[in-house]
């Protein structure tokens, strides 16, 4: 019950984003329309909704926006130079990363972010043995530890915070 | 000010969009031309879009560009991701120069 009222009320936030100087009568549809669909979708998406009354979640939130900016700003300038290199000096290849995160909001944003941030690219995610396969614009190690550490290690520690 | 802004964030986006698409030409294999199709033009296109917030401020347009950043940000990696993966099980070698294929063992050994 709880995860669909969070739910609602998500998707008539977007409403009013969408028909934003707010007028009551598009302001009633989408507060129906947004009803519907939560009822629609059941508990498909929010699972565990107990976890968003965390405030020190949110905060680890803003701090992970941050950090994710800021890291696909110097990725960009480097794939900017890779590409506008007489040479294109790359070394490609897919190595495999392992991480910790378990639940499966915590892997989806761990993949996403890793593909956001330019010159990594998630292929695959094996959930079980907690493996991403990254495909790498230019591989420094095939090694798994050292992988890690390059491409997973930054976002991790703060994902462990916020979805776990 | 917010005007001025605006438009470096706007020029700043134009040079990665720019940089994404020269990457599509010229990087060799698919997933290579994923990386700079997907993820600069993401961050190109979000800047241009964050340009347009500085510059409109808080009424119509600049919420729909704050809402186009959102799922612009939610959307692209999932594309590359699918894209990606279906061209690897689908058989598409890597480009001749790559170092390694953790993804193409590790498949290997499931057969």
């Amino acid at each position: 019950m709880r995860s669909k009222m969070v739910r609602a009320a998500l998707c008539f936030l977007v409403w009013l984003g969408l028909t934003y100087p707010p007028h009551w009568e598009s302001a009633v549809v989408g507060l129906a329309a947004s009803v519907f669909v939560a009822a629609l979708t059941g508990s498909m998406f929010i699972q565990r909704p107990h976890l968003l009354g965390h405030p020190g979640r949110y905060f680890w939130f803003l701090i992970y926006v941050l950090v994710v900016v800021w890291e696909c700003f110097k990725a960009n300038i480097e794939v900017a130079f890779l590409v506008a290199h007489p040479k294109v000096p790359i070394r490609p290849g897919i190595v495999k990363v392992k991480t910790s995160l378990r639940s499966d909001t915590g892997l989806t944003v761990l993949a996403n972010s890793i593909t956001l941030t330019p010159g990594t690219l998630t292929v695959d995610v094996d959930r079980e043995n907690g493996v991403l396969f990254v495909h790498w614009i230019k591989v420094a190690s095939g090694d798994i530890e050292k992988a890690t550490q390059a491409i997973v290690a930054r976002f991790e520690r703060i994902l462990l915070k916020i979805f776990e | 000010m917010a005007e001025t802004a605006g438009i470096v964030f706007i020029v700043m986006g134009l040079f990665f969009d720019l940089f994404g698409c020269l990457g599509l030409v010229r990087l060799p294999d698919i997933y290579n031309r994923l990386q700079a199709a997907t993820k600069c033009v993401t961050f190109g296109t979000c800047s241009i879009m964050f340009g347009v917030f500085l510059m409109k401020g808080f009424n119509a347009t600049g919420f729909k560009a704050l809402l186009i950043i959102l799922f612009l940000v939610l959307t692209s990696p999932v594309a590359a991701h699918a894209l990606a993966r279906a061209a690897h099980i689908s058989g598409v070698k890597l480009w001749r120069g790559s170092v390694i294929d953790r993804y193409e063992e590790d498949k290997g050994k499931k057969e």
